[in-house]
């Protein structure tokens, strides 16, 4: 509610509430006083607005209005959430059939224009006030019975509901206990927004003579009375008209700026900060040799930080791996190289590609030196454009190639990493999983890129497929020399394809070692995820080794080392002290190096 | 597998309109056994376990099932996010008894799969993923069943805590007698779970037998491609 347009609604909502309980009492009197000395006269200092047929002030009548107005806008929309809400709601009470039924004639009703719906359900109800409120509630019913359906068939496709289903909970039951409290936000949203034009459209109808019928009077009747002589005396109108703009306008917009603010997907927390990047500001090239050199690289969004002064170099041709369960910030990390931190995130620390700040590198020089591959190729893939001409535009936009040269390089491209040059002209949603995985590489090595970083490149594909991918990434290594950032949450991929793996927890890197080296890893962390991660040869008598407790979430990593509540080694100075990285490890008691035969234990 | 009077599947077949996801698999599941339904995406295993948990229809013979639970495999999606963790667990017990006796039954559920009593005021967005899918499991479990059904359940967890999950699994076989329908994508996890496992591809069984003989003398072309594919820690 932070926003212009919610500050000016609730501005307007308070107004016209404050109006409808004060306005009657204040000028109720005035506005049904009989003067027929002073009848239909225009603006004077006496009345301000003039007054009407029967000499009442037409400014006092306005405001004595509110209060039926918003009160017949009320009931419009009560009768119109309870008849909207009650029909989207019974296609889940009802077996498939039945549910089809209904749903087949809620959208039926959608179809109908709402001002005829609204004439018609006022003429069956009777005309007058009941008319008009059975009739505007009545047209507002059929959108509110579609969303509740959408949102209701969303939620009964979740699990817990099967699971509930299972359980032998009865529809109704489901109904009333899962589905509809995962569903009211949205529509109490969705109702507050339909206050407004409860009201235009009460006004509306009593405009047209079908509302409210003297001696009563709403802001409509008002405009009714006083239409005939907008041209002689244009003011007796302005204060109905306004009173109804202020009020529609008023509901309309604190019911969709709320509707947006539910809407709005969750943001990271903190404040908004400016995404600056920046990134290498120290003017010293980077030490001559590493490809990749990451310095003090951390990544904070307001005042949470996932990621915490992470430092590691790579080697032309060399393929290292980075390690991490979920909230590790091993992704962050990624994004953070490729310099593609979303907004509001906040990077600081140096990164330098060949010796040079990636601040410096324009998108072109960054795009063709530097392939970026995530868990889904979908993402990365322009679902309208044929795979071809899509890689192709890598190379006349970032290369300066010829459109055809383009075209025959994105073939090549390709065909080098396992996708059939015919398939250049599918389009991505007709290429398997794995196809399209190799067309994100393909598209990655248009520009001969010395560095890839991969992140989860094969977490969402089969088992076998995966094996292939990685042995395509593997391959181009082991051909052009590329260097290659592998990151997983599964140790033994990453163990089995790099040489050197940097294992991350809570943000940092707690120990970098050679691959091979994992079994007889020092830090205690590495040790324990080595030991729980099942193989082909995990002892099955014996129970699977686990790390109690959970990695704590970026924003409560505690002071000192963030392992300490899950490690058996802990002491007190553990939970104090940040143990420093020296010599591959950080951790103030490691173990030893290879471990004696038999001590398995960590 | 020897027939004890536990699960026995012949000839069940899954059709999604036009498309036959199960086609023709037959198995047995022993009293107490746990057996691990193993394939890649669009191999069928998973449309076995909702067809024997009755989400979908299927033809052919399904004997001495008993009553079947089944725990998802997605820990954020499987718990209302507004429901607390007591009043979950309790949707399983009926609505028979007093709510005492249905809070003390929730309560005992929880301690079997290793969560403590505070765990109940709490709701789903304060718990961990391990810990879910333990609230899920005794969930499950208050329903008494006799099979349980678990899909890809520790395939969203972190390595750290699918351990914890996966001994609960075993050792509540063995406490309360559960068959299991171990449903997997994962050999390695299979292997250390299952007493018996059957290879599905296409919607079919292409090999089936103990874990042992499966996973060390794999007789298929397919199987070995899986055990092949399992990336190894060096
Ligand atoms: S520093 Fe202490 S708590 Fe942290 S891993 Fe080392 S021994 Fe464990």
């Amino acid at each position: 509610m932070r926003t212009l347009s919610a500050r000016v609604g609730l501005a307007l909502v308070a107004v016209t509430l404050v109006l409808a309980v004060v306005g009657p009492w204040v000028w109720g009197e005035e506005a049904v006083r009989f003067d027929p000395l002073h009848t239909l006269e225009g603006h004077s200092s006496a009345h301000w607005l003039g007054t009407d047929d029967g000499g009442r002030d037409m400014l006092a009548r306005t405001l004595a209005a509110t209060r039926l107005s918003v009160w017949l806008a009320f009931l419009a929309t009560l009768i119109g959430a309870c008849l909207g809400v009650t029909l989207g709601a019974l296609p889940s009470v009802l077996g498939p059939r039945g549910a089809r039924a209904v749903t087949a004639v809620i959208n039926g009703l959608v179809a109908i224009p709402v001002l005829l719906l609204a004439m018609f359900a006022a003429l069956v109800a009777g005309t007058g006030t009941t008319g008009a409120v059975v009739g505007i509630g009545v047209a507002s019913a059929p959108g509110l019975a579609r969303l509740t359906r959408t949102l209701a068939a969303g939620v009964e496709g979740a699990d817990y509901v099967l699971a509930a289903r299972m359980l032998g909970t009865g529809r109704l039951r489901v109904l009333t206990r899962h589905v509809l409290p995962n569903i009211a936000e949205p529509l109490i949203l969705s109702v507050t927004a339909s206050l407004g034009y409860a009201l235009l459209g009460l006004a509306t109808l009593s405009l047209l003579g079908l509302g409210v019928r003297p001696p009563e009077y709403d802001w409509g009747r008002l405009l009714h009375d006083a239409l005939p002589r907008v041209y002689v005396d244009p003011e007796v109108i302005a204060g109905p008209a306004l009173a109804v703009a202020v009020a529609g306008i008023g509901f309309t917009l604190v019911g969709e700026s709320l509707a947006r603010a539910a809407a709005r997907a969750p943001v990271p927390p903190g404040d908004g900060e400016e995404a600056d990047v920046p990134l290498g500001r120290s003017p010293r090239p980077g030490p001559s040799g590493a490809l990749l050199e990451v310095r003090d690289l951390t990544v904070s969004f307001g005042g949470v930080t996932p990621v915490r002064g992470v430092s590691f170099g790579v080697a032309p041709g060399e393929v290292v791996g980075i390690v991490g369960e979920s909230g590790s910030g091993k992704s962050l990390t990624a994004l953070a190289v490729g310099g593609l931190v979303p907004y509001p995130g906040r990077v600081r620390g140096s990164v330098l590609l060949e010796g040079r700040p990636l601040l410096s590198l324009s998108r072109s020089e960054l795009g063709t030196r530097l392939a970026m591959v995530f868990q889904d190729p979908m993402a990365a893939l322009n679902p309208a454009l044929r795979v071809g001409p899509q890689l192709a535009e890598t190379g006349t936009v970032h290369l300066g190639l010829t459109r055809r040269s383009a075209l025959a390089r994105a073939v090549a491209r390709l065909e080098r990493t396992g996708v059939p040059g015919a398939r250049a002209r599918a389009h991505p949603h007709e290429l398997s999983g794995g196809m399209r995985q190799r067309a994100v590489i393909a598209m990655g090595l248009m520009g001969d890129p010395r560095l890839i970083v991969a992140d989860e490149p094969t977490t969402a594909l089969d088992a076998t497929v995966q094996r292939r991918v990685l042995d395509l990434l593997a391959e181009i290594n082991a051909a052009s020399g590329t260097a290659a950032l592998l990151i997983s949450h599964d140790i033994a991929v990453v163990s089995s394809r790099c040489s050197r793996v940097l294992v991350m927890y809570a943000g940092r890197i707690v120990e970098e070692l050679p691959s091979d080296a994992l079994r007889s890893a020092r830090h205690p962390y590495t040790r324990a995820l080595v030991a729980s991660v099942p193989t082909l040869d995990t002892d099955r008598a014996e129970p699977l080794a686990t790390i109690p407790g959970a990695q704590p979430a970026p924003s409560d990593v505690p002071a000192g080392c963030a392992f300490a509540p899950r490690c058996a080694r802990a002491t007190s100075l553990c939970t104090t002290a940040l143990p420093a990285f020296e010599s591959g490890v950080a951790c103030h008691h490691p173990h030893e190096e290879r471990p004696r035969a038999g001590e398995e234990e960590w | 597998m020897k027939d004890d009077g536990g699960l026995r599947v012949s000839g069940m077949r899954v059709r999604y309109g036009d498309l036959t996801a199960v086609d023709g698999v037959s198995f047995t599941i022993g009293k107490g056994e746990i057996l691990g339904l193993v394939g890649e995406s669009g191999s069928g295993k998973s449309s076995v376990g909702r067809a024997l948990a009755g989400l979908v229809p299927y033809e052919g013979d399904v004997t001495g099932a008993g009553p079947t639970q089944m725990v998802f495999q997605d820990p954020y999606g499987s718990l209302n996010p507004r429901l607390r963790i007591g009043d979950a667990v309790a949707e399983g017990l009926g609505r028979g008894g007093t709510r005492a006796v249905r809070k003390a039954e929730g309560l005992r559920l929880l301690g079997l799969v290793g969560l403590d009593e505070g765990v109940a005021g709490r709701y789903p967005r304060e718990l961990s993923g391990g810990q879910r899918q333990r609230v899920a499991l005794a969930r499950a479990l208050g329903a008494r069943p006799s099979l349980l059904i678990a899909d890809e359940i520790t395939s969203a967890l972190d390595v750290s805590v699918q351990g914890a999950v996966l001994n609960l699994v075993r050792e509540l076989r063995g406490r309360l007698g559960l068959s299991v329908l171990f449903v997997s994508h994962d050999l390695a996890v299979v292997r250390y779970v299952c007493d018996a496992v059957a290879v599905m591809r296409e919607g079919r069984i292409v090999e089936s037998g103990t874990v042992e003989h499966v996973t060390e003398h794999p007789g298929h072309e397919y199987t070995k491609a899986l055990l092949d594919a399992v990336p190894r820690l060096r």
